[in-house]
């Protein structure tokens, strides 16, 4: 195949001297100005959405990464069995997990442990997803929130009560702990 | 004891009590209540302006805060969102901490706001920002209340009628470098003081082509009184749009020419004085921080935000005076709405002012446009550019009138 040479455009004098450069300059900037102004003015701005009052989430895309939460099973038996692995896998140590053991007149003894306390500094976290994607169990989730805010930074740690409340029931898909059929 | 004489009557006996309350009301109404709210307009226009430019919508929350009061929602005026943003942000300046740096120079430092912000406004005091207004219309109204009847002489639409216009404009402009030069002295850090020094080369060698470019509009004009040369425009057609009366004329379409080329190089000249983009060496924040005003906070730095723009609004204002017909409304002549000295009904001085304040306001959007749509000059483009063009083209544009008007004399 022939190379093919391509010719930079010659610039005519008035374009070396930036005279009629600077005319299609401003034409740009006040193209783009008029057609946002009319969209303003006729209330439908196309680029901006004006957040509070419009907000994005049905737009939200399926791999969206907001905030992690805890899962529940079907049966409403919360899937962590504190492994600890999202603890030690997330990059900013925002997981903070203690252990306990389920005790054994319990329906679900089998799974031997549960977390008694199960903790996500949502000032450090960094919606990585990698506790997600570590998780044995798949008990924990990056779910589709985004505005998590507080007034203090007790506030912005999220305990277990309210990382179940974020996550609710997810059903399906790990079946190690249940019954055979 | 009897009362000593009172020496001081015949003193006062002279004194024209009406203008001088005239003059008080002219300066306090057009500087502290015209300039100074545009300087917030400016804001406003600048920050909704570049949003629409970039694809943004722009501050449009701001309204009358009703919420404080307990109604369910802000009042924004005309459903124009974000009017009141300028407010806020006065509010903000005024709200900051004034922090003075350990380093500095203090007297000098606190200085260098008021040096810019005082010349800039001084400089309006000869912008003839209408023609004249009939206060003797009123006197019906006034009488009526049992006032005493105003004069029956038009009051001038301008602070100082000087012979001089101009000149006192560019000799009391040229003062707003000290401003930048101590602030960037008295920081006693580096980047204020590159932005400082920058800005005063800068504005220096600007000066020679701002001043150069308007010789041949006196020239044509004949005339150095700004007031004199808007009526001369009001009745001929305005030096770059001759488009009625006189203007007509073969002479007035010839010297158009050196007009426009006048125009453009004061134009541009008056950008790099006012150290806008695409001259905005004395800030330039990818390299220099913040330019001269670094090491300021708070007020201090809002009063070097408002000199910027008052230089700006004070600029177009000359402008628009100079080549755009000042306040004098189009076809003025066909639409019956020319000005007639000591014959204009009150109205038509009202409507003169508006005229005037609109095409300052249209000056400023262009302003901005230009703001936003070029990037900056590298310095010794800049030096070279104005050393090397613009004051050549300025000197050979006055040699140029002077042969035309051999040709085609005016007058």
């Amino acid at each position: 195949m022939a190379t093919i040479i391509v010719q930079r455009p010659k610039l005519a004098w008035h374009e070396k001297m930036f005279i009629s450069t600077l005319f299609k300059g401003l034409k740009i900037t006040l193209g783009h100005a008029l057609r946002t102004f009319l969209q303003i003015a006729g209330k439908k701005p196309k680029v901006t959405m004006e957040y509070p009052e419009e907000k994005w989430d049905s737009h939200l895309p399926e791999y969206y990464r907001g905030a992690p939460a805890l899962v529940t099973d079907e049966q409403d038996r919360e899937r962590c069995v504190s492994c600890q692995l999202c603890e030690f896998i997330c990059p900013p140590k925002a997981i903070k997990i203690i252990p306990g053991e389920i005790p054994s007149d319990d329906p679900w003894a089998k799974v031997e442990k549960r977390p008694k306390v199960f903790e996500i500094d949502m000032i450090r976290c960094i919606y990585c997803g990698m506790c997600e994607e570590v998780c044995p169990e798949q008990a924990i989730y990056l779910r589709k929130d985004y505005a998590i805010t507080g007034l203090s930074r007790q506030e912005m740690v999220h305990d277990k009560a309210r990382l179940y409340e974020i996550g609710g029931k997810r059903v399906g898909l790990v079946n190690k702990w249940n019954e055979l059929k | 004891m009897p009362r000593p004489p009172l020496l001081m009557a015949p003193l006062f006996a002279n004194i024209d009590l009406a203008f001088l309350i005239t003059a008080l009301v002219k300066i306090v109404g057009f500087t502290f209540m015209v300039i100074l709210p545009l300087v917030t307009v400016c804001v406003y226009f600048e920050r909704r302006f570049s949003a629409i430019i970039q694809d943004r919508v722009g501050p449009n929350r701001v309204g009358i805060p009703l919420t404080l009061l307990g109604f369910k929602s802000d009042l924004q005026i005309l459903g124009i969102g974000g009017l009141f943003q300028a407010a806020a942000d006065g509010v903000k300046f005024i709200l900051k901490e004034d922090f003075t740096p350990k380093f500095v120079n203090t007297f000098y430092y606190w200085l260098a706001p008021c040096l810019t912000v005082v010349p800039a406004l001084l400089t309006c005091a000869v912008l003839p920002f209408g023609s004249e207004l009939a206060i003797a219309d009123l006197n019906g109204l006034i009488t009526a209340l049992g006032l005493p009847a105003l004069p029956s002489v038009p009051v001038q639409a301008v602070i100082a009628d000087l012979n001089v216009g101009p000149l006192y404009t560019f000799a009391i402009a040229s003062l707003g470098v000290y401003g930048i030069v101590l602030a960037g002295w008295a920081s006693n850090s580096k980047y204020p003081f590159l932005g400082s020094v920058r800005s005063s080369a800068q504005m220096i060698s600007y000066e020679l082509s701002l001043g150069l470019s308007i010789i041949p509009v006196f020239m044509v004009f004949g005339e150095l009184n700004l007031g004199k040369i808007t009526s001369f425009q009001d009745a001929h057609g305005w030096l770059i749009l001759p488009l009625w009366g006189d203007g007509l004329s073969l002479g007035r379409w010839v010297l158009w020419i050196p007009m426009l080329i006048s125009f453009i190089i004061f134009t541009v000249a008056m950008f790099a004085e006012t150290n806008r983009l695409p001259f905005d060496l004395a800030e330039c924040e990818t390299e220099l921080v913040g330019g001269y005003h670094t090491e300021y906070s708070s007020m201090k730095f809002a009063l070097f935000f408002m000199g910027e723009y008052a230089a700006m609004i004070i600029g177009s204002g000359l402008a628009v005076t100079l080549f755009l017909g000042g306040w004098s409304i189009p076809f003025s002549p066909w639409l019956h709405l020319n000005f007639v000295p000591g014959d204009t009904p009150l109205w038509l001085g009202l409507l003169h002012i508006a005229t005037f304040l609109t095409k300052v306001i249209g000056f400023i959007l262009f302003f901005i446009l230009i703001r936003w749509s070029l990037p900056r000059f590298r310095f010794d483009q800049l030096m070279k550019f104005g050393w090397l063009f613009m004051f050549e083209i300025a000197l050979a544009n006055v040699l140029l009138t002077a042969v035309l008007m051999i040709w085609v004399p005016l007058k």
